[in-house]
């Protein structure tokens, strides 16, 4: 199992807007580079991508959640 | 004042302490709303009253009507001042402060929707006699290719709910305006909730200039002359100046005419921004109004000499201006750079961090208008903006030079900023002779 880290600080959201479908599911595949969130900073929106192929087990935080750099953000099971 | 006696401030950073110490040089009390991130920002202990209004992330603090209405109401405060960004140019959020029998600081709900719809903005502009930039009001995809043949290319496909730079896309010829047009209409959709977008001729070479006005509830419509801020990347002014160098003095009170007629055609109220394009042989294209107070302001208060945060203020309070027309004259030069915490050398990413050391520039001419000091965190939760250097003197000249010497001595460490950037700027020989364009800065980083 693998633990993905923030790699800025800011607000983390799991969908690509308000009204939208999350990014990924827990329990569901992901692909290498798949978004599975996106990080705000400074009104800057970065795409949080898996850094391996796997299954995503849970996420640590909630859809608009205030994340610190390095903060873990989801597990993944390779 | 007597109808005001309690303005609830319902913004951060600098400009909130901006709007403060207006309140208080007229006597007014002061409430600030901060969210967690800004709980210990020196100018929150400098209101009369502080209301925490919940987490750091903007969506559920300074986006928030409902905290805000909530927090205004709970203090007995007889008005709000939204300030620029966050929620300044909703016309819900005036709504809703209208409507628990506050005062919003700023023009009507009304006022605010038309002119935050750009296409009936357009539509407004041309009745008043004020031109815009050739093109479409809305219409579908049809509409918009006969419009970009007759007007020519390039054009650009904007979303009539944007504005700010926001939601724009360029077409070089009808099989990109065909390929943009759906995208731009869904991009709309999703990000101002509106799917209308217009199509307009995109001047080449143009400069982008506003003109400052004010206005009453009694009927006076007045106007503080002009600002360039055609440095601009991706759509985000890097540094003003006032008066625009590009405006010829024959044009200047044309184009602030213009302004005038926009604002008074609308029913006004409060203080207000026209923006325009302005070609290469000097006509000018009006392009939206903005309804709130402006980032960059204070340069057209030091030419001017009027104190626009608190003519708002009278305004709000159902007082006339305190200025006529004929006694407002423009005196000298101005600039402001924005510094930003972004790192000019690695693409303009944000920044955010504690300050370890800040030293600020003085001398005859100089305003720093910031929240920080040595020691406080620029927090990762809102815009980058850090810090407003607005530098003043009797010509142009003076103004470049007192600007490059307040540039050397400030010292912002701890984060990376866009001061570097400035002093850059600052020494080239186009900007010294005030010959750039949109476009200009985009290129000259591109180098």
């Amino acid at each position: 199992m693998r633990t993905l880290k923030a790699p800025m600080p800011g607000v983390f959201y799991r969908r690509p807007s308000p009204g939208d479908p999350v990014f990924v599911e827990e329990g569901a595949p992901v692909e290498v580079g798949q978004t599975i969130g996106l990080i705000e900073v400074m009104k800057n929106f970065n795409q949080l991508k898996a850094d391996a192929a796997g299954t995503v087990t849970r996420f640590l935080l909630e859809d608009e959640d205030e994340v610190m750099i390095g903060q873990d953000v989801v597990e993944l099971e390779e | 004042m007597s109808p005001l006696s309690t303005v609830l401030i319902a913004n951060r950073g600098e400009i909130a302490l901006r709007i403060l110490r207006a309140c208080h040089q007229l006597g007014l009390r002061t409430v600030v709303v901060y969210s967690t991130a800004d709980r210990d920002a020196p100018y929150v202990r400098h209101a009369d009253q502080a209301v925490h209004i919940g987490p750091s992330a903007a969506g559920k603090s300074y986006l928030s009507t409902e905290a805000i209405v909530r927090a205004a109401r709970e203090v007995g405060a007889d008005a709000v001042h939204p300030g620029y960004g966050f929620l300044s140019e909703r016309a819900s959020f005036a709504e809703a402060v209208r409507d628990a029998g506050l005062t919003f600081v700023g023009p009507s709900p009304e006022v605010i929707a038309e002119m935050g719809d750009k296409a009936v903005a357009r539509g407004l502009a041309e009745r008043a006699g004020v031109p815009t930039v050739p093109g479409t009001q809305g219409g579908p995809l049809d509409d918009a290719v006969a419009a970009a043949a007759t007007v020519g290319y390039p054009v650009l496909v904007k979303a009539a709910a944007g504005g700010g730079g926001r939601g724009i896309r360029q077409a070089e010829d009808e099989n990109e305006l065909r390929e943009a047009f759906p995208g731009a209409s869904q991009e709309a959709a999703t990000a101002f909730g509106d799917p209308t977008v217009y199509v307009e001729k995109q001047l080449l070479r143009a400069r982008h200039v506003e003109v400052q006005v004010l206005a009453d509830t009694h009927g006076n419509v007045v106007h503080c002359f002009d600002r360039e801020c055609s440095l601009q990347r991706r759509r985000q002014k890097i540094l003003e100046e006032a008066p625009s160098p590009a405006v010829a003095p024959e044009c200047r009170l044309e184009l602030a005419g213009a302004a005038v007629r926009l604002a008074r055609e609308v029913g006004y109220v409060s203080a207000g921004t026209v923006e325009f394009l302005l070609d290469e042989d000097g006509k000018f294209y009006f392009i939206e109004m903005n309804t709130r107070i402006q980032v960059e302001h204070p340069i057209t208060e030091a030419v001017t000499g009027v104190d626009l945060v608190a003519e708002q203020l009278r305004v709000a309070a159902g007082d006339s201006l305190s200025w006529r027309q004929e006694d407002i004259t423009l005196r000298g030069a101005a600039i402001e750079c924005r510094i930003n915490a972004e790192d000019p050398s690695a693409d303009f990413a944000p920044s955010p961090g504690q300050i370890t050391r800040l030293e600020l520039p003085g001398g005859p001419g100089v305003r720093v208008d910031t929240a920080l000091s040595q020691g406080d965190v620029v927090s990762p939760y809102y815009d980058s903006l850090v810090m407003k250097l607005v530098v003043s003197g009797r010509d142009r000249a003076e103004a470049l030079a007192r600007t490059r010497q307040a540039l050397q001595e400030l010292t912002i460490d701890g984060v990376a900023t866009t001061a570097d950037l400035h002093r850059r700027l600052i020494n080239e020989p186009e900007l010294a002779r005030g010959d750039y364009h949109t476009s200009w800065l985009e290129g000259y980083l591109a180098r």
